[in-house]
């Protein structure tokens, strides 16, 4: 039956975008961290997706998707000079995590959105579904 | 048996399947919004349910390896690719708006067909009991 494939496809989906919550929670979580080592400083991560093809003889039709890896930012980090700072090195520097908040908020609402989208396309085939089990009763 | 002229359910039977399809189609590209590169799909409804699809001279399907046209590639060999209104730089075109309101209309044209097929059966029923 077509419409229980749905399930896989949107269940995907779910499961990337709070796996991307998960990581912008992470991100917005370590903004404020530093480190005085700049190898050592808490560095951006985001999720990379990709297109997951679940029956290829049946044509392809329904894709869902998957989380390729992590990729952890390059920029460098922001350096401040604190002589005060426990964790400050022998020139009395810290860095900073190379974290932007706005991206990550922005980052954080798209994933919502997204995964409520997901969500509603579960209710509605669920729904659907249902009505077709009760055919003819 | 002819599937898009059932002599009992007429052309629900089909139309409830090319639906469902169309569902699946709909959902996958809603899944993928955010997937750099993935291009969305969609099926051409009118088209396949009056038959017309599929090329007049399909092309012969003779090994496993062969990519399959018309209508013996199902209808996922029919799902075509979507124009986008405004083109993302990662190279998706999905329109989760459109898709959003496409996979809606589809919802409810899916329980149309679902609400004929029902009273079809009701009336069956009347007749091979016969009290109303």
């Amino acid at each position: 039956m077509g419409l229980l494939k749905i399930f896989d496809v949107a269940g995907s989906a779910m499961a990337a975008q709070s796996m991307r919550l998960n990581i912008t929670a992470s991100n917005l979580a370590n903004a404020d961290s530093v480190s005085g080592d700049p190898r050592k400083v808490y560095r951006a991560r985001h999720p990379v997706f990709a297109v997951q093809a679940f029956d290829r003889d049946q044509g392809d039709t329904s894709t869902g998707v998957r989380m390729l890896g992590v990729v952890e930012s390059r920029g460098a980090p922001a350096v401040r000079y604190e002589p005060n700072n426990p964790l400050a090195d022998a020139q009395g520097r810290i860095y900073a995590s190379s974290v932007n908040s706005v991206e990550e908020m922005a980052n954080m609402l798209s994933a919502s959105r997204s995964y409520q989208s997901s969500l509603a396309v579960l209710e509605t085939s669920r729904d659907l579904i249902l009505r077709t089990l009760s055919l003819g009763r | 048996m002819n599937v898009r002229n059932d002599p009992i359910f007429g052309i629900h039977g089909y139309a409830l399947a090319l639906r469902s399809q169309r569902m699946q189609v709909l959902a996958s590209n809603l899944a993928n919004a955010d997937t750099p590169g993935f291009k969305a799909r969609d099926l051409d409804f009118e088209q396949l349910l009056s038959g017309e699809s599929g090329s007049p001279l399909p092309l012969a399907v003779s090994r496993a390896t062969h990519i399959a046209t018309g209508a013996e590639g199902g209808l996922g060999a029919e799902a075509k690719y979507r124009v986008p209104l405004q083109p993302s730089l990662d190279g998706n075109t999905v329109d989760a708006q459109m898709d959003q309101a496409r996979f809606a209309e589809n919802a409810l044209s899916y329980q149309v067909s679902l609400t004929l097929v029902n009273s079809r059966l009701d009336g069956l029923l009347t007749a091979i009991t016969g009290n109303a």
